[in-house]
């Protein structure tokens, strides 16, 4: 049910965004989902990808500190309300957020988002007891 | 006006001659009172009677930073505990911080050179002095508060900082002599003119800056600025704190105060004298101190000397403005810092590799700032902003509490910060001093 993330440390220094995407196109690897949170000197990119083993793999060796974590995946319909729903769910059952963030699944007209929890086999549960889909592969 | 002319003005013959009784009895006094000294000395086959003149000063050995550390708190006190009257204490490197001493001798030895250091700046009974230095385990402030205090000046106590209300308190009160770093009297340029007030029209005449070192362009700048006479002062806590030497008005060379701080300067590698003029390290003897009186100090500091007799009719040799260091220890905003106790706070820190960068730089402020870029590692890297953010916190508050240097600390890539030849590059003085 959890979906592995790999997390990328980058200073504030202009291509090296680039660089990481480069690393992976140039190893067939496909971004999913992307976020990245920054600081005033640093940042961390975010990303989900079709093969994370071999991802982490070549980011290491091309020298980016680098990282996996578990995150959950959910579906919702792609529709005003949506995610409310969803953070009401998790909200009631006092499940805090980490940090979060979305994209669209081309082939449906869903809405895809990435959940960071403290507490991720928790999380699950409660989601699945709600009635809400997890994803259980992205690379759809 | 010179304060000690008897002293200060001192035929050299007799200044000699003066130095050497003082040498004589010095050695004596330690052998006697001091058991690390007299350990050394029968090594060495010393006998204290043996040195008459200042001459023989050269047969003594050299004592270090490393033996006041080895011997702390008290092994190279001549003095037992009881008969100190203030003790300040320095931060250590990776073990034992610097402690100093003084009797109530000492006190007023510090208060006699602070009162000729603050004479020999242009100062008169009759002014108001600003003492901007630090107080507290820091010499600076009450060194120069116990030598206005010795001429009779009116003083403002300031310390550091809080440079708004140093400004107001210029303007109400007036001092004519300000104590300070360089770059704080910079700083506090900028601050004036920033409250749209002419710096030039302040009421400081005299400066006496110190505890970092300067260059001539800075000199002028300030004296510029602030419309202002800038003079040097050096001392190190290890002999008195401010007090070992000071420009006079001619600002040509320091006047040490020889006939209490012998000064040598020698061939750091070799450990002889050098020629008269030429560089080297400055070498001091505390001819009269009786709480930890130090024979042959290494001060790390590179100068170079002139014993000719000055314009101003001192006779006080005069050493040049700090050249260099002959170790790795910085100053930052008057402070000193050894690299080593940086890495010392990050390898404390689970996680955290050897691999540093200490950047000082001088911003618009004029004060030095100084970063740390810690290169980042597979063990304290997170996904998580905050704990990254949390990491560079405690990084800062380690530093602050072990230097009192507030340092801003980034994280950098790995393998970002340059290794040559295995070992990197660990300071990076971008300042222009």
């Amino acid at each position: 049910m959890k979906i592995t993330q790999i997390s990328v440390f980058l200073e504030n220094r202009s291509g090296r965004m680039r660089q990481v995407c480069s690393v992976l196109g140039q190893n067939n690897i496909n971004i999913r989902a992307l976020t990245v949170a920054e600081t005033e000197s640093f940042g961390v990119l975010r990303i989900v990808v079709d093969k994370p083993a071999v991802a982490i793999d070549v980011l290491k060796k091309n020298g980016f500190t680098a990282n996996i974590t578990d995150v959950v995946v959910v579906e919702m319909q792609d529709k005003p309300g949506g995610l409310a729903d969803i953070l009401g769910i998790l909200d009631e059952n006092k499940i805090n957020v980490e940090y979060m963030y979305a994209f669209l699944e081309k082939s449906a007209d869903k809405a895809m988002v990435v959940f960071r929890f403290e507490h991720p086999e928790k999380a699950v549960k409660v989601l699945t007891d709600n009635n809400v889909t997890i994803a259980k592969d992205i690379t759809v | 006006m010179i304060w000690k002319e008897d002293v200060e003005c001192l035929p050299i013959c007799e200044l000699k001659q003066l130095q050497g009784d003082r040498l004589a009895k010095l050695v004596k006094y330690v052998y006697s009172n001091c058991k690390v000294y007299k350990d050394r000395f029968d090594q060495l086959g010393i006998i204290p009677e043996s040195i008459k003149q200042i001459d023989d000063i050269g047969r003594l050995p050299f004592t270090t930073k490393l033996d006041m550390r080895d011997h702390y708190p008290y092994g190279l006190f001549s003095a037992p505990r009881n008969a100190l009257n203030e003790i300040h204490v320095s931060s250590g490197t990776t073990g034992n911080p610097t402690l100093v001493g003084y009797t109530k001798e000492d006190l007023a030895l510090w208060s006699d050179v602070m009162a000729r250091t603050i004479c020999c700046a242009g100062g008169h009974p009759d002014d108001i002095i600003q003492i901007a230095y630090g107080y507290g385990l820091f010499t600076g402030g009450l060194g120069f508060h116990y030598g206005a205090l010795e001429m009779g000046l009116t003083i403002i106590p300031t310390s550091s900082g809080q440079t708004r209300r140093q400004i107001k308190i210029m303007q109400d009160f007036q001092p004519r002599i300000l104590c300070c770093t360089p770059s704080y009297a910079l700083h506090m340029a900028e601050e004036i003119a920033a409250l749209g007030l002419d710096p030039r029209k302040s009421s400081w005449e005299i400066g006496i800056f110190g505890a970092e070192p300067w260059s001539e362009p800075m000199r002028q700048e300030i004296e510029s600025k602030l419309g202002i006479i800038a003079t040097d002062v050096y001392g190190l806590s290890e002999i008195i704190g401010p007090g070992v030497a000071q420009e006079c008005q001619y600002k040509d060379g320091l006047h040490i105060y020889s006939d209490v701080f012998y000064p040598e300067i020698i061939d750091p590698d070799t450990g002889k004298p050098v020629e008269e003029g030429q560089d080297g390290e400055l070498v001091i003897t505390t001819l009269t101190k009786k709480g930890i009186p130090l024979i042959r100090y290494r001060t790390r500091d590179i100068v170079s000397i002139n014993h000719e007799k000055c314009r101003c009719g001192r006779t006080s040799p005069r050493i040049s403005k700090i050249k260099g260091r002959t170790d790795d220890m910085i100053i930052i905003r008057g402070i000193n810092v050894f690299p080593s106790q940086i890495e010392h706070v990050l390898l404390g820190i689970d996680g955290v590799e050897p691999h540093y960068q200490i950047v000082i730089d001088r911003g618009a402020s004029h004060l030095d700032q100084i970063d740390i870029l810690v290169e980042m590692s597979p063990e304290i890297f997170s996904d998580e902003i905050k704990q990254l953010e949390s990491l560079q916190k405690k990084i800062k508050q380690e530093i602050m509490a072990v230097l009192s240097v507030s340092a801003n600390v980034k994280l950098v890539e790995p393998n970002t910060i340059a290794r040559s030849e295995g070992k990197a590059k660990r300071v990076i003085d971008k300042r222009e001093i």
